[in-house]
């Protein structure tokens, strides 16, 4: 009895030997049966737990609507694999090592914050895996590597887009900024609103800094409220946003203030009626009548019992591209996979998915005036602004 | 003018934050010669109590001041007792060890909160229901909201209660002779146990309305918020004089100023590095602080 279950243990351990050799760059090891397993690394839980929810979620939607209409490959399953990596840079290298690695994952989704997929895409590039991330919006991102790629547009244009929005339909002459230091999206996109607007013939103060996680904003805001600014900038994600607009508001500071798309979570409502006189840059809109954006907040209405934000739709977006991209490569290794990436011309949620040289899209931005409405953050359609 | 009297303000409502902390700090090293540095997290745990209790009663859709009282007497109630619970299974089983003991134990107890508070809260960030809605008085061109001014009223309130306590009552007493000397205050049958659980309960119930109050003024509450602050109420207990309860109100309020004076600087994200550079100063050139006075060690 013994040695029959030695023996069993025996022959169970080859295998696992075998799959935990070390593997080649770019190649699969999954077979050319069974499900596709995609990796997916998110913020769920700390301080972008909103980005890291919705971007999932958009993902599990795209993923479920490819499944249920028979897969891909001759009726193969895409399996998502989730990660949380805490909201932490370190944790999300770890996690798409541990993805890509040990569960061979055919590709990657993910992150939102910039500063995250930053730290994972080079673990990414090394082993020839392709990453699309669904909102990191700061330019170096996809200049990792080859195997990196965005289904959204890129801070040097949504700070054009903010700047010229605050100079030509706010009239605004003088701007101040608050940006935060530990953020690579923040500090790239304060940059790009600087260069904007003063190229417009504005007037930019010296940018006044914060970190991730602070939360009394009225010393820098009193120092702000001296010079001024017709229009403040922040240029940081929603936690922070939500207080620095209330904290401004309280010091008696009326004037208009401005956002990126990192204002995108669920906790900007904690900013309360203060939001009254606030915009942002944003992927799409949910007031689009375009039947694609309709069906998909129908469907994910339907799924999550709520709005679908622009974070959601880029993720559902970037699971549309990868599962469209799986089927033209006609496989899943790195190498084909990332070319028919490269080649992608998908018509998603957050407009035309065309990856450029650089493996990025040029997509327009649209503009939306916020407002606090029982309990919750409206998005109201304010313009469309396109590259030029 | 006006900026610089914004700043004072400014200056002195988050300054409060950290005298209504170091209060706690202060007076537990006062009795035990402890410096229990799990007590910024208590402060923690007292706004999440306070963020539970407020969700319970629905309270940021019926804002009410009554209201407000009792999720902070609720709060209270719960960080006394968890203040005792901690005394009770971390600190006594070693107070008859030597003093780094009881040092190294209250950096475990710490990080105990820290990361239980993770566990159990989650490391996403909460935004703390608005009990009583913010209002914001403005004089010349000064505005200071009713919470920040809430904050300030309330820790020099508590400041005198605390000062009345140790000097004008019999548990005071009490206090002052286990501080003195703990072996003999129990020969001469004062109940030491009982008198050490009050200390803790009496800090850690401050530090409760600290976290509640604090969480009124700036919303974002998270299992970490105890880390930097506390740490920062304990520069200002040893600015002030540690062991002193004038002496914590006092460092506070200079922390408080101080960070908000580089805060308006280009230099803004140095300003938690310059609490730390004046720590290390005021042990440099008067170890006991402002008010504090210097005992030589009896021998």
């Amino acid at each position: 009895m013994k040695l029959h279950r030695f023996v069993f243990l025996a022959v169970a351990c080859v295998p696992a030997f075998i799959a935990g050799c070390e593997r080649r760059p770019g190649t699969s090891e999954q077979s050319a049966t069974g499900d596709i397993l995609v990796g997916m690394y998110g913020s769920l839980t700390g301080d972008g737990a909103s980005f890291g929810q919705s971007s999932v979620e958009g993902a599990q939607l795209g993923v479920e609507e490819i499944n249920n209409a028979g897969g891909l490959l001759g009726g193969r399953k895409i399996r998502l694999l989730v990660e949380d990596d805490q909201s932490r840079p370190e944790e999300a290298s770890n996690a798409v090592t541990k993805m890509i690695t040990q569960d061979k994952v055919v590709a990657v989704l993910g992150e939102v914050a910039s500063r995250r997929t930053l730290a994972a895409a080079p673990v990414s590039q090394k082993y020839r895996i392709p990453m699309i991330t669904p909102a990191s919006t700061n330019e170096r991102v996809t200049q990792v590597g080859d195997y990196v790629f965005r289904v959204c547009f890129i801070d040097p244009f949504q700070g054009e887009v903010l700047a010229k929005f605050a100079y030509n339909d706010l009239k605004a002459r003088k701007i101040a900024v608050l940006r935060d230091v530990s953020q690579d999206y923040s500090t790239g996109l304060t940059d790009a609103v600087q260069k904007t607007f003063t190229s417009l013939g504005g007037h930019v103060l010296d940018p006044v800094s914060y970190s991730t996680g602070d939360a009394d904003f009225r010393a820098i805001l009193t120092q702000v409220r001296a010079q001024k600014p017709d229009v403040i900038f922040a240029t940081g994600y929603y936690p922070e946003a939500a207080i620095i607009v209330r904290q401004a508001r309280e010091l008696g500071m009326t004037m208009p203030i401005l956002g990126g798309d990192g204002w995108v979570g669920d906790a900007l409502k904690n900013g309360r009626e203060a939001l009254k006189n606030t915009f942002i840059s944003n992927h799409y809109s949910g007031d689009n009548p375009d039947p694609v954006v309709q069906n998909f907040r129908k469907a994910y209405r339907a799924k999550f019992n709520r709005e679908p934000d622009s974070i959601a739709a880029l993720g559902y977006d970037a699971a549309k591209v990868l599962a469209d991209s799986i089927t033209r490569a006609a496989g899943t290794d790195g190498p084909t996979l990332r070319a028919a990436i490269a080649a992608a011309d998908v018509a998603g949620v957050t407009g035309r998915l065309k990856m450029n040289a650089s493996r990025n899209v040029d997509k327009p931005a649209v503009v939306q005036e916020l407002q606090f409405v029982n309990g919750d953050v409206k998005y109201v359609y304010r313009t469309t602004i396109s590259p030029n | 003018m006006d900026t610089f009297l914004q700043q004072f303000i400014n200056g002195l409502s988050l300054g409060a934050i950290y005298a209504l902390i170091a209060l706690g700090y202060t007076m537990v090293y006062g009795v035990l010669r402890l410096i229990n540095f799990a007590h910024g997290d208590v402060y923690m745990l007292g706004a999440f109590a306070g963020y539970y209790l407020a969700n319970a009663l629905n309270m940021d859709a019926n804002p009410s001041v009554l209201g407000t009282i009792a999720v902070t007497m609720g709060a209270m109630a719960i960080c006394g007792l968890i203040g005792m619970l901690i005394e009770r299974l971390a600190y006594r089983p070693v107070r008859r060890h030597s003093r780094l003991t009881s040092l190294i134990t209250a950096i475990g107890v710490s990080l105990l909160l820290e990361y239980g508070g993770q566990v159990v809260f989650g490391a996403t960030p909460r935004f703390f229901p608005q009990m009583i809605r913010s209002q914001t008085y403005s004089l010349g061109g000064v505005q200071i909201t009713n919470q920040a001014l809430m904050i300030i009223v309330v820790a020099v309130l508590l400041m005198f209660g605390l000062q009345f306590i140790v000097h004008h009552t019999k548990i005071g007493k009490a206090m002052r002779a286990v501080s003195f000397n703990l072996p003999v205050a129990r020969l001469m049958g004062i109940n030491t146990d009982f008198v050490i659980a009050f200390t803790f309960a009496l800090g850690s119930a401050l530090a409760a309305v600290g976290g509640v109050l604090v969480a009124l003024s700036i919303p974002r509450i998270d299992p970490l918020m105890g880390l930097m602050t506390g740490l920062k109420a304990f520069v200002a207990a040893v600015l002030g004089g540690i062991g002193n309860i004038p002496g914590a109100m006092l460092g506070g309020m200079l922390i408080g100023l101080m960070e908000t004076w580089i805060s308006a600087t280009a230099y803004s994200t140095f300003r938690d590095a310059v609490a730390f550079a004046v720590l290390i100063l005021i042990l440099l050139l008067r170890p006991a602080g402002i008010l504090g006075t210097s005992v030589t060690e009896k021998v």
